[in-house]
């Protein structure tokens, strides 16, 4: 294709047919068969005292939801995953089932890497009952009391689901217009592909009792304490809304971005209109670096380089995410640290970094001699989320850590206000975070029942 | 090189793989793709009078069991459901090609010895190798007071049986139906009327299914369902049983059996020779797989008898029947333990949990180092294999012998009040 030299830096939209970006932007791992599905379920030993029960944070009785997909008892086997973790189709499709469920798998004794694929078999069984069963939960007798929840993400929407079982009523409040949150807005499209997120929130409200508010923004809007005297509870899922910076010269430029809003843009519109580089870099080591490095070649991008300061062992992305990466052809350089964002002409032009390594003492050491550059159109930013105070900087919320302090009840230190999920201590995983709403929920029906 | 040879009732075979009487051996176009790929020997599918009988459409169920299909098959079929001389023609030509092989002609004819007579010299003038009275059939044909409705009846085994070996040259085989409660009484009938061996087991009397959505036995026949005969892997271990009855009986010494019911490799093969057979009948397997499975068959059970040393099939023939005993012969002083090896053990719990709920509580689930461990607990283990069974990893848990000391059978039982006294 004859193209015009651009000036740096190249980004630029379509550079992808609308063909070639609905292949890249569709289910990464296709749904088993029913065929598929039976003979994998047919190798579950239906351990007891099943290891992978134990791994997965929301408890799913793993063993019984396999069975009933060998016996032909869908509605079963669909219900017994949702009855723990209401999202247990985006976890089938976004958890990394590969340190955790998988891992623990008894089959990895008997033959390495090949466990039970139980992330699959749960796709299979969630997919079923959204497809044939709808909502298999009824609400009970509505209590009269109200909840607010803050945040519509994972955690919220497992929380609201729990509460409007018992019958309270749930109003569930977030920033952004759709419901879902990382789910619609920070997960790579291709793992929740066909509005998937949507779908599922869809599946979820179908219970009743829970209204939306979508685009209002704690303490922009509203404050907690006004919440407070609204609602009989309130509960905070909201979040890791901050994001680390290089602390670099020259992050302000164009082409400049935090990796968590290149997602949340290209999640947010047409893939035909997303903007990528003809090179980019992204800096970072997690499933956010990741997510965003395969996308942007899902785009076009023509060169894409991850770029980590440690090593492959030290990622929070896991193997199986990294050779994702490797295997859409993303350049992954390890042991190298950022150290200056090379301007030409007041343009981006590339980020320079320094080579590291592990000290005598075990500490990793940069060479600020040692460098190399590698030239860029763009560059992401995936060094972390932090979680940002200030929607609730007012009140009288302790903090521990940099996240909102809970208890073992996901009681916060304020009076009648919880919060779990990402924003508090702890793993930042999907399935962690309908856990701590599933049993968050469970804290404020039994606090709200004792009150009654 | 073991020989597989067999002389079977003075029938010769180049091994003792034959195909069983059924929709396999129905045909010249089947034979003879059987004997090419290497079978020893057929029991061409049961003859009757004319006008043939008349099959219906939907005729197989099956049993699938853990992804596994067709651990047991029934059917509903009836004998051969060609005319007559059309049968006899092609096994007059199959025998004439392939004259190393067996060819023996199932046969079913009403309880009357005229028609008896009558088809013996029509088969008798293929050629063929021996015939095989089928007193098994337990669907269609029993309720025409044929098939099983003869194999249940001791004194009719023995009058037909008498009607053939007085009118034909052919060695007779008498194929005994497993829907009865005494093995040994038809098998000693038979004998009685002369039969040169016996073959079993005939399918057993079963309804393989229920289609829940039409609520009708399998398989269905336009809304309907009938009661057909099972056979296949699952059928093995009754079969076993009654060959060994028969085979140990000493009453039927010296009667070769024809050992048939869910022989699929060389394994089953082995044990049902060692059981008291000295030919085999295979159907379902090769219903499944077609007729190359005899391949791995004869093969595998030659290469088997050359590890144990065993030369020919009479080496093996019955090996195992001295070891078959009434249980009251057991040693009541014998036990054995599990033992589990900890290296091989992936924790999946089902030995813990099959032992807790429903056996002796005799495997206690700890955590060792926070990992899950299981360990038997000596003194409760009676010994059942249970916990054996149920483990899905080859050979992590064995049940291991203790040192016997004595030996008292039930019989001479201290707790058995008719004890035989001293």
């Amino acid at each position: 294709m004859d193209k015009q030299p651009m000036p740096s830096p190249d980004i630029a939209t379509g550079r992808l047919t609308q063909l070639e970006l609905n292949h890249n932007f569709s289910d990464a791992h296709p749904p088993l068969t029913h065929e598929q599905a039976l003979v994998e379920a047919e190798r579950c030993f239906y351990c007891y005292d099943a290891p992978c029960i134990e791994a997965c944070p929301t408890s799913i009785d793993i063993p019984r939801f396999i069975r009933a997909i060998a016996t032909g008892n869908m509605q079963g086997s669909a219900r017994t995953i949702l009855d723990s973790n209401i999202l247990g189709g985006s976890c089938a499709r976004v958890c990394p089932t590969e340190i955790l469920c998988e891992q623990k798998c008894v089959h990895n004794t008997l033959e390495e890497g090949r466990p039970v694929r139980i992330g699959q078999l749960q796709r299979h069984a969630t997919d079923w009952q959204m497809e044939h069963g709808g909502q298999p939960f009824r609400r009970q007798p509505e209590t009269g009391r109200r909840v607010a929840i803050v945040g519509a993400g994972p955690a919220g929407l497992a929380c609201a689901h729990r509460l409007a079982m018992y019958g309270h009523d749930v109003v569930l409040y977030d920033r952004h217009a759709k419901a879902g949150g990382l789910n619609e807005y920070g997960v790579a499209a291709y793992k929740l592909s066909d509005d998937f997120a949507q779908k599922e929130v869809d599946f979820l409200l179908a219970i009743g009792g829970i209204s939306v508010v979508g685009g209002k923004t704690l303490g922009v809007d509203f404050s907690v304490g006004e919440l407070k005297s609204d609602y009989d509870a309130v509960f905070l899922s909201i979040g890791l809304t901050g994001v680390r910076q290089l602390e670099l010269e020259g992050e302000a430029l164009d082409g400049v971005q935090d990796a968590v809003s290149f997602i949340e843009t290209l999640r947010s519109m047409p893939k035909t209109d997303v903007p990528v580089g003809r090179r980019v870099v992204v800096i970072g080591g997690g499933n956010t670096a990741v997510d965003a490095a395969v996308q942007a070649r899902r785009l076009g991008a023509e060169e894409v380089t991850l770029v980590y300061r440690r090593g492959a062992e030290n990622m929070s992305a896991t193997a199986v995410e990294r050779e994702w990466a490797q295997t859409n052809g993303v350049t992954v350089r390890l042991w190298a640290s950022p150290v200056a964002i090379v301007q030409e002409e007041g343009a981006l032009a590339g980020v320079e970094f320094a080579r590291g390594s592990l000290n005598e003492s075990g500490k990793p050491v940069y060479d600020a001699d040692d460098r190399f550059f590698i030239p860029a159109d763009m560059v992401l930013k995936a060094v972390g989320q932090i979680f940002c105070h200030d929607p609730i900087s007012g009140e009288e919320i302790a903090i521990e850590n940099g996240r909102i302090m809970v208890d073992a009840d996901y009681r916060t230190s304020m009076k009648g206000v919880y919060a779990g999920g990402d924003c508090t201590p702890g793993e930042d995983l999907t399935v962690a975070a309908v856990r701590d709403g599933r049993d968050a929920a469970e804290a404020i029906n039994a606090a709200l029942s004792s009150a009654a | 090189m073991a020989d597989l040879t067999t002389v079977f009732a003075g029938i010769r075979s180049p091994n003792p793989f034959w195909l069983a009487s059924a929709p396999p051996t129905d045909k010249e176009y089947n034979v003879r793709r059987a004997f090419e790929a290497g079978w020893g020997g057929v029991v061409w599918k049961t003859l009757g009078e004319d006008p043939p009988v008349v099959n219906v459409s939907s005729r197989y169920g099956s049993l699938d069991f853990n992804g596994a299909r067709m651990i047991g098959l029934n059917n509903i079929e009836l004998i051969s459901d060609r005319p007559l001389a059309t049968n006899i023609a092609e096994i007059k030509a199959v025998k004439r090609d392939y004259p190393d092989r067996a060819v023996i002609v199932s046969l079913m004819v009403p309880c009357e010895e005229d028609k008896w007579k009558a088809i013996l010299p029509i088969v008798e003038e293929t050629g063929a190798d021996g015939i095989e009275l089928n007193f098994g059939c337990p669907h269609g044909m029993s309720e025409r007071n044929m098939g099983a409705a003869v194999g249940q009846v001791p004194e009719y085994v023995e009058m037909v049986t008498r009607w053939c070996k007085q009118n034909t040259r052919m060695p007779v085989i008498v194929k005994l139906t497993p829907n009865i409660t005494n093995i040994l009484m038809p098998a000693r009938a038979a004998k009685r009327g002369g039969a040169d061996a016996v073959s079993l087991i005939n399918t057993i009397q079963s309804v393989i299914g229920v289609d829940l959505d039409q609520m009708a036995p399998m398989p269905v026949v336009g809304g309907l369902g009938t009661h057909g005969g099972y056979c296949g892997p699952a059928v093995k271990p009754i079969a076993l049983r009654m060959i060994g009855e028969i085979a140990r009986d000493p009453e039927m010494a010296g009667m070769p059996i024809s050992g048939i019911g869910g022989i699929g490799s060389w394994r089953d093969a082995a044990e049902f020779l060692a059981m008291g057979s000295t030919t085999l009948q295979v159907c379902t397997a090769a219903m499944h797989y077609g007729f190359r499975i005899v391949e791995d068959m004869a093969d595998g059970l030659s290469a088997w008898m050359d590890q144990k040393g065993y030369s020919s099939i009479d080496d093996v023939s019955g090996r195992a029947l001295k070891q078959f005993v009434p249980w009251n012969q057991l040693n009541m002083k014998f036990k054995t333990i599990a033992n589990i090896d900890q290296d091989a053990c992936v924790s999946c719990g089902l030995c813990h949990i099959a032992c807790e709920d429903t056996s002796h509580q005799a495997i206690a689930k700890t955590r060792v180092d926070g990992e899950r461990h299981y360990e038997v607990i000596e003194e409760e283990c009676v010994g059942c294999n249970l916990c054996a069974h149920v483990c899905p990893v080859d050979g992590c848990i064995t049940m291991e012998p203790q040192p016997v000391e004595g030996h008292l059978t039930w019989p001479e039982h201290p707790n058995n009040p008719h004890r035989v006294m001293a």
